[in-house]
């Protein structure tokens, strides 16, 4: 599938690039030893959806999927701070 | 005639920010997956992995020059939200015992974690 903002062999260095970041990243949330291992990939995979929404957006040439992004970055942020609470007060 | 030269410059500038923006990625996710203790992953994941995605939203914004203002907040709001939840995801691993690396150097937050603790059993 060809689009016609990008280049093709662009397309198949950055989509490799994120998709082997994801994977890293998930044998990393499965593996991690304690608890914060695991929030700090879930952090990471936030942030990569992120910009993998943004390459997406370009990619299909739809403008919405940035304000797809823009919500996200704000609810990734909700998200970690929440989980690192938890974390900070299970502890003490 | 300007105007097509700028756009075809900025066009080739956006196409090397992203793809300079998916392996700071990657070499982030890479690093993650690498590193020996949760501080340093810390590390790996907010540095590199923030550069990458700021990178790539603002090579988005070249690309397709209408989308610049748009893609330039997405890496504003990045920069500013990131650092912050970072942060305070350190300290709570930290309170909450995760074990450092047996080579670590250094630890300058003990004594600070101490004194607080001092101050919690006096009250």
């Amino acid at each position: 599938m060809a689009s016609a903002l990008i280049p093709e062999a662009i397309h198949y260095v950055v989509s490799a690039f994120l998709i082997l970041a994801v994977i890293f990243t998930t044998i990393r949330f499965i593996r991690g030893p304690t608890v914060a291992d695991r929030i700090v990939a879930l952090d990471n995979i936030t942030t990569i959806i992120i910009a993998a929404l943004v390459y997406l957006a370009l990619f299909y040439g739809r403008y919405i999927y940035l304000d797809v992004a823009l919500v996200s970055v704000i609810l990734g942020f909700i998200g970690t701070i929440v989980l690192a609470r938890y974390l900070e007060a299970k502890h003490e | 005639m300007t105007y097509e030269i700028v756009m075809v410059i900025s066009e080739y500038l956006g196409y090397a920010l992203i793809i300079l923006g998916s392996l700071f990625v990657f070499l982030g996710s890479f690093g993650l997956y690498r590193f020996p203790d949760v501080y340093c992953r810390l590390q790996a994941s907010t540095k590199s992995v923030t550069l990458g995605a700021m990178s790539l939203s603002v090579g988005v914004g070249l690309v397709e020059i209408n989308w610049f203002v748009k893609g330039f907040l997405i890496a504003a709001l990045l920069l500013l939200t990131i650092p912050v939840s970072s942060s305070y995801l350190t300290r709570a691993a930290y309170k909450s015992g995760a074990p450092m690396w047996e080579g670590a150097v250094v630890d300058m937050y003990a004594k600070v974690h101490l004194e607080d603790l001092e101050r919690e059993k006096e009250e």
